[in-house]
């Protein structure tokens, strides 16, 4: 799988570690009711289709990414950063 | 003859005559040309027999001439550089090449384990699952060893791969597999356009069918086309042409995989793993002939008519004396008039329809008898095959003298690199066979996708060319296809499968029936993917290639279901079986990943020091001095030497980040347990990280070195990890917080100076550049300061519990620095410690480290449940409030010394209370960090246990059954020595 990483271009999905589904806002791990806290660690919609995921490029320029693809196809639509996004 | 006795005195396509190669098999030594395959080498040097069958032991001859082959198995080289399982149509031909048949004993014409095709009615499909049942014990320790003796393949050396892997990363516009007809003109089409053209070609060879047939391309032999095709091709900047190069696997995003073998004689890599990125594929891999299935159908001198077309006209070989086709198409027709052409002998020909029209028959050769709708019964002969015994339409029967009988059957198209990512296959009925469909990731040109004739394959791969080009952005003008001589494909007709009471094979590779077709489906194994598992069709090291589509006939005629519903298992990599070793490429061994060495590395090494892995890091355990009887003697040494005088330990693994920005002090207060903002600039605090679930990260110190300006440290094993959580942190959580970060664990080189004389030795090696003084420069102080140019830090930590300092200098100078700080250690009676060392210290003082901050412990279970500040909140500080994070019976962290001095335990030992019986429910805990401490002259320990915090004084028991210990411990304090801390503050 490759990965358009917004800073160092396509690259191969080996640079890159996942760290699972994204939710649709930023999230929020401090200052929140346990029960918050918890589907945020916890709840996942893992859709068998396209979702938005959190990448890490640890092998290249150690952005957080927020990765558009597909489950089922591996189809990767795009990426952006994950800072702006939110 | 030159080249072996059943050569032909003229023709070849890709032989070269003024090239003769010798080369032994079974110890003959035989005579070939430069340009055979072994294979084509052993049938013009007139030998059938070459392998003995997987379960049967029957004998076995070439079927085929390429990547079909499941037969010609044989074993390469000697020594180390054996290699096993290779098929010999694969093998290029070259002077001294050794080879060998395969599972025989004690030969080839003799294998004693042929006794089994005589129980074959016991070796039938499922029949291990069903025998070798009882006694259960008598599987793992009997049954399975000596079935794996008696049916296998051949034996590897054993010994380690002599031979040289490398990798190679490759990107292109399109990617063409397969330089046949069909691959040829797409890399043509699409290389004049201008797009990065990679061809990747299995054979040594490019040509792919133009090299075994005997069509005309633009007025000339289709051979000598593709050897202006690919001279044109070699010639283009734009196209990189890959010989010998088997594609072997299709990936997300156009990544496939390639293994590039050398060709003999060069040097460099053995073989070499090509990861090729592309925009595009054009997959023309061509089709592969089906055999027919009849009794004997295996027996040595019964081939594929198309590798008889393969031997006669591109190797010049003749397989038979007496040649007979038994055919389904009109391919037995054409092989005929190849046969005839090159002055072979067609003694007859069988075909199985009842009408063929009278332009084909015209085609025999004169001597040739003809029978249509014609069957056999039966293939004869033991070695080799003698006679076949024919029915005719009218159901007369007669045996024909034979040493060679070529079938046809049918193709099947190598489709099966369009659905390794999920493709699906469509039912050709012209072709009786299924086809993949194309996509513009992939697009199917020539035999691959059904197009079987020539002039098909042509404008296909033309068009598949141009097409991917122009989806890569290199536009171009339609490209004139070469006139060719057509072969007319006709329409397939199906063939029943008659009933026989001889073996039949399907899957020749394991030995595979087409009883075993039918017992399955009695069995309850009816569809593909089922027969696939219980009779094991299709899982030889071929693939199935030539047993799919006659499987799932027989499973139709079997069963009733039409063909075109039953699809064939699916595809996935390996297409075709690549060498581990060509997968690792040079990682291998030491250097399996890289080595990471810090600056003092060569002084360690130059002084007695023993290396042990720590994370990517190679570190020195500790460093033995003549005269050491063992590494206890020596780490017992370097203990009490930082204990009474100083020692000199390279810090620089444990992970740095280097943070800075307006609100960094905010930043960590959030992501640190405690508070980090009260940090006063030039102090080092010692600092914790829980994950978000609550569960302890990390441990490691910040150090403020301005207002906006910190450096924290990690353990050396989780640097990754904690850098990535900090980012994650920065970029995802608070992006708002204006903070920047910098991963400096291999800017800086750091090493540690403890014991009471360790201002001695700063004082010598410093004099007034900095004061160290316990006023100016008391514990946790920290200061940056300048060592005769270079950009130097101290910081007053320890770790050992003595009173210490860290020093910090830029990398590039951390060798010359180690070395100063050693000449002045020495000078004082001090010595280099390693991790062991190290790690006797830290348990001394009761410090967690990374068995005990090991990914299930809370704060509180490590005893520093106070550093989870209440003033504020910090990642993981809810959900470490989670009941069971929070019970108060969970396993703390307590000392254990045994209740003997003189006893010992180890790590891993569980706690019992005296007089337990072990069991799940009587454990109490673990013991995770152990130690002999030279300080106190016996074993220490750190270990979890229930109630922990309240059990101290308690005697329980170290249970080890694994190193068969059972100690009785006590439970003490996690601190050994100088308990109050007053070392540190001197």
């Amino acid at each position: 799988m490759r990965i358009l990483c917004p800073y160092c271009g396509e690259r191969d999905a080996h640079e890159f570690s996942i760290r699972g589904e994204a939710p649709m806002t930023r999230p929020v791990v401090i200052g929140v009711p346990m029960a918050e806290a918890v589907a945020a660690l916890h709840d996942r919609r893992n859709p068998p289709g396209r979702t938005r995921e959190f990448w890490y490029h640890g092998a290249g320029c150690r952005s957080w990414l927020l990765v558009d693809r597909d489950l089922r196809t591996h189809e990767v639509f795009g990426a952006t950063l994950a800072s702006g996004a939110f | 003859m030159a080249g072996g006795p059943q050569r032909l005195a003229s023709g070849g396509a890709t032989i070269d005559r003024g090239a003769p190669v010798r080369f032994t098999f079974d110890g003959r030594r035989l005579d070939g040309f430069a340009g055979d395959t072994l294979a084509s080498a052993l049938v013009a040097n007139g030998i059938a027999l070459v392998g003995r069958s997987f379960k049967y032991h029957r004998p076995r001859g070439l079927l085929g001439a390429g990547a079909e082959e499941p037969n010609g198995l044989v074993r390469l080289g000697a020594g180390s550089a054996v290699e096993p399982n290779t098929k010999a149509t694969l093998v290029e031909l070259h002077d001294g090449l050794v080879s060998s048949s395969q599972n025989r004993w004690p030969s080839l014409a003799f294998d004693v384990q042929a006794v089994n095709a005589l129980l074959s009615p016991f070796f039938a499909a499922g029949f291990y699952y069903k025998t070798f049942m009882w006694p259960k014990s008598f599987w793992e320790k009997f049954y399975e060893p000596a079935i794996r003796r008696s049916a296998g393949l051949g034996r590897a050396s054993g010994l380690p791969d002599p031979g040289r892997y490398d990798k190679v990363n490759a990107f292109c516009d399109v990617l063409v597999i397969g330089g046949g007809p069909a691959g040829l003109m797409a890399a043509l089409a699409a290389g004049r356009a201008g797009a990065r053209v990679i061809l990747a070609e299995q054979d040594f060879v490019l040509g792919g069918r133009l090299l075994s047939e005997r069509h005309e391309i633009d007025g000339m032999p289709s051979s000598a086309w593709s050897a202006q095709a690919a001279a044109e091709l070699d010639g283009m900047p734009n196209v990189t042409v890959l010989r010998r190069a088997a594609v072997f696997g299709s990936y997300d995003s156009g990544t496939f995989g390639v293994v590039v073998s050398a060709a003999p004689g060069e040097t460099g890599p053995r073989q070499t793993l090509w990861r090729i990125v592309t925009r595009s594929a054009v997959l023309a891999t061509g089709a592969i002939e089906r055999p027919l299935v009849f009794g004997g159908n295996d027996k040595p001198g019964i081939m594929l008519a198309s590798a008889v077309r393969s031997y006669v006209n591109r190797f010049a070989a003749l397989p038979g004396q007496q040649i007979t086709l038994f055919t389904a198409t009109d391919e037995g027709w054409n092989t005929a008039v190849d046969i005839a052409a090159a002055g072979g002998r067609v003694v007859a020909i069988l075909d199985t329809r009842r009408e063929v029209s009278p332009q084909l028959r015209a085609l025999a050769p004169a001597a040739a008898r003809i029978f249509l709708g014609a069957d056999i019964k039966a293939g004869r002969g033991r070695l080799r095959l003698t006679a076949i015994d024919v029915v005719d339409r009218d159901g007369r029967a007669e045996r024909i003298a034979t040493d060679c009988l070529a079938m046809a059957g049918g193709w099947t198209p190598m489709g099966g690199m369009a659905i390794h990512l999920g493709g699906r296959l469509a039912w050709s009925e012209r072709i009786g066979a299924p086809v993949p469909k194309s996509t513009p990731a992939m697009r199917i040109a020539g035999a691959a996708g059904g197009q079987l004739s020539l002039a098909e394959s042509l404008a296909s791969g033309a068009e598949a060319g141009l097409a991917a080009a122009e989806a890569a952005g290199h536009a171009a003008a339609a490209m004139a296809i070469p006139r060719s001589s057509d072969d007319v494909v006709t329409p397939f007709q199906r063939r029943p499968y008659a009933k026989t009471r001889r073996p039949a094979f399907v899957d020749f590779q394991n030995d595979v029936t087409a009883k075993d077709i039918a017992l399955a489906v009695r069995e309850g194994f009816a569809i593909p993917e089922h027969l696939k598992r219980y009779t094991t069709l299709g899982m030889g090291t071929d693939q199935g290639r030539t047993a799919s589509l006659n499987a799932i006939e027989i499973l139709a005629d079997v069963t009733g279901h039409p063909s075109t519903e039953l699809m064939p298992t699916s595809a996935r990599p390996p297409e075709t079986p690549i060498a581990i070793a060509a997968l690792a490429g040079a990682s291998r061994g030491e250097h399996f990943r890289p080595k990471r060495l810090p600056a003092s590395h060569d002084w360690s090494a130059a002084h007695g020091g023993s290396f042990t892995e720590a994370g990517p890091w190679m570190r020195p355990r500790w460093y033995t001095r003549t005269g050491e009887a063992d590494w206890l003697t020596t780490v017992n040494r370097e203990v009490t030497t930082v204990r009474t005088s100083v020692g000199v330990c390279d810090v620089s693994t444990l992970g740095k980040l280097d943070l800075s920005g307006p609100d960094v002090a905010v930043f960590l207060d959030r992501v640190y347990t405690n508070l980090m903002s009260t940090v006063p600039v030039g102090k080092v605090r010692y600092g914790l990280m829980l994950r978000e679930d609550g569960f302890v990260l990390d441990d490691g110190t910040a150090a403020r070195l301005g207002e906006t300006h910190f450096v924290i440290s990690t353990t050396t094993a989780n640097a990754l990890r904690v850098t990535q959580h900090v980012e994650y942190c920065r970029q995802v959580l608070w992006p708002e917080l204006d903070v920047s970060l910098v991963p400096v664990t291999d800017q800086w080189a750091q090493y540690a100076i403890a014991g009471p004389r360790s201002r001695d030795l700063l004082q010598a090696l410093l004099g007034d550049r900095i004061d160290i003084g316990n006023a100016a420069f008391p514990y946790l102080a920290v200061k940056a300061f300048d060592w005769d140019g270079v950009e130097a830090r101290l910081f007053r930590v320890s770790f050992s519990g003595e009173l210490a300092y860290e020093i910090a200098v830029p990398a590039s100078v951390g060798a010359a620095a180690f070395e100063r700080l050693m000449d002045a250690c020495v000078r004082l009676g001090g010595c280099a410690y390693g991790t062991e060392a190290l790690g006797v210290m830290r348990i001394e003082k009761g410090h967690v480290a990374g068995s005990e901050i090991n990914g299930q412990t809370t704060a509180a279970d490590l005893g520093l449940g106070k550093m989870l500040s209440a003033k504020k909140d910090f990642v993981g500080k809810m959900l470490a409030q989670r009941p069971a994070l929070a019970a108060a019976d969970r396993p703390a962290l307590v000392g254990l010394r045994p209740v003997d001095r003189a006893g010992r335990f180890s790590g891993g030992a569980h706690f019992l209370a005296p007089g337990a019986t072990p069991s799940i429910e009587a454990d109490e805990g673990w013991l995770t960090s152990v130690a002999f401490s030279p300080s106190l002259g016996h074993f220490i320990g750190l270990g979890f246990l229930r109630n922990g915090a309240r059990r101290l004084g308690e005697q329980i028991r170290a249970y080890d059954p694994v190193r068969g210990r059972d100690t009785l411990v006590e439970v003490v304090p996690a601190a050994f020595v100088d308990p109050e801390g007053a070392r540190l503050h001197v």
